[in-house]
């Protein structure tokens, strides 16, 4: 059933797909930025797809790749029992996306969460965005790739003790360090 | 045969003595079985934590049954659980606002030293921030390793010292209008 809804999405817009696969059992598309309002409006409100549940958005950093970041909408639709993954990739130049926020409102959470622990940037939207988990203290956004690990950035100075170990890495208020850049599996393998 | 062998001291030194030992092992003895906790339960830890309030551990044996959920009300403070940086200062807080004499467990592993998430949102030991009296590892620790743990605190309470107070009408500051400066202390600058 799946693989009709990624059909219908396909030839309604041959233009936006820059590619899609079908992988255990799930439907992926990707498409350009360009496109990304329309092929979501058209998911939304066609009634044969009908994907009326934005499961999650989710991003992935790959960042030995251009364009570095991966957005990956997750929709599912409850009346049909279906869903579909939509992928759109970004720029680290130029981390946004236009925000669908109009159409899903649960997408809130999800925005809020990409830019807070990816840095992208959702335009357009009706209400600021803002960060959902770290402080607004916190530099940075922690699940980039370049993030140090250890990057503590503590709230209050730590006490001043001597004889406790205090494992490895560097403390809080420590600045995010440089780091060399590690190979990543490339993508997936386009099965079809 | 005297204690203070090879010192010099007089009888009302000896006699003073005397008496701070015994008020130090009265008050020792009326506190360690009269241990208010605060549970600081931040994470999964509390389970374990209620397992041992339970009926089968039963950690009202060593006389500290009584959560209380106002740290004013409370003399031990047991952190439960993880405690990222974002809590960090709710932490500090709590500890500030309970009354002496105050003490702190540590209830496991992540709340000791971090535990396995050495990552850049969780603090990594409470010691950072606030003092600690007994650590309590495993993840989660066992409801017996937490009384033990809290035996251990027992001990320390009972064989603590406490020093005779003085308690002389503090000195009224002539600045602050003849009446005690509280904010600093008590009025004993």
């Amino acid at each position: 059933m799946s693989e009709q809804a990624l059909q219908r999405v396909a030839e309604k817009f041959p233009e936006a797909i820059v590619h899609g696969y079908s992988q255990h059992g799930d439907e992926t598309l990707v498409i350009t930025r360009e496109h990304l309002v329309d092929v979501l409006q058209y998911c939304h409100d066609d009634p044969e797809l009908d994907l009326k549940m934005p499961s999650s958005l989710t991003c992935v950093d790959y960042i030995d790749e251009t364009p570095r970041f991966e957005l990956v909408y997750s929709l599912y639709s409850i009346t049909k029992r279906h869903r579909l993954r939509i992928k759109v990739r970004v720029s680290a130049e130029d981390p946004s996306v236009p925000s669908v926020l109009h159409l899903y409102r649960g997408m809130d959470y999800w925005e809020k969460y990409c830019w807070d622990m990816y840095g992208i940037q959702f335009t357009d939207r009706s209400v600021p965005v803002e960060r959902l988990w770290m402080y607004e203290e916190f530099e940075g956004h922690p699940l980039r790739k370049d993030y140090p690990l250890r990057g503590r950035q503590g709230l209050i100075p730590e006490r001043n003790i001597r004889d406790i170990y205090r494992g490895p890495g560097p403390g809080p208020g420590s600045v995010p360090a440089s780091r060399p850049a590690v190979p990543r599996p490339s993508q997936l393998p386009v099965i079809k | 045969m005297s204690s203070n062998f090879g010192m010099v001291t007089t009888r009302r030194e000896d006699a003073e003595g005397f008496f701070q030992r015994m008020v130090s092992r009265g008050l020792g003895w009326a506190r360690k079985y009269s241990l208010f906790q605060y549970p600081f339960v931040t994470a999964c830890c509390g389970m374990e934590y209620m397992t041992m309030a339970g009926s089968r551990y039963d950690v009202a044996r060593f006389g500290a049954e009584f959560p209380r959920f106002s740290p004013r009300q409370a003399d031990l403070l047991m952190v439960v659980g993880t405690v990222n940086l974002k809590q960090a200062p709710i932490l500090k807080r709590v500890y500030d606002q309970m009354a002496e004499p105050k003490w702190v467990i540590a209830f496991g592993v992540c709340a000791s030293s971090g535990g396995f998430y050495d990552n850049y949102a969780v603090l990594q030991g409470i010691d950072r921030v606030i003092p600690v009296d007994v650590y309590v590892p495993g993840c989660p620790p066992r409801p017996e390793q937490v009384l033990d743990g809290l035996i251990l605190l027992q001990e320390k309470i009972a064989s603590q010292s406490h020093p005779l107070i003085d308690h002389a009408p503090p000195e009224l500051l002539p600045e602050a209008g003849g009446k005690r400066n509280l904010l600093a202390g008590g009025g004993i600058s």
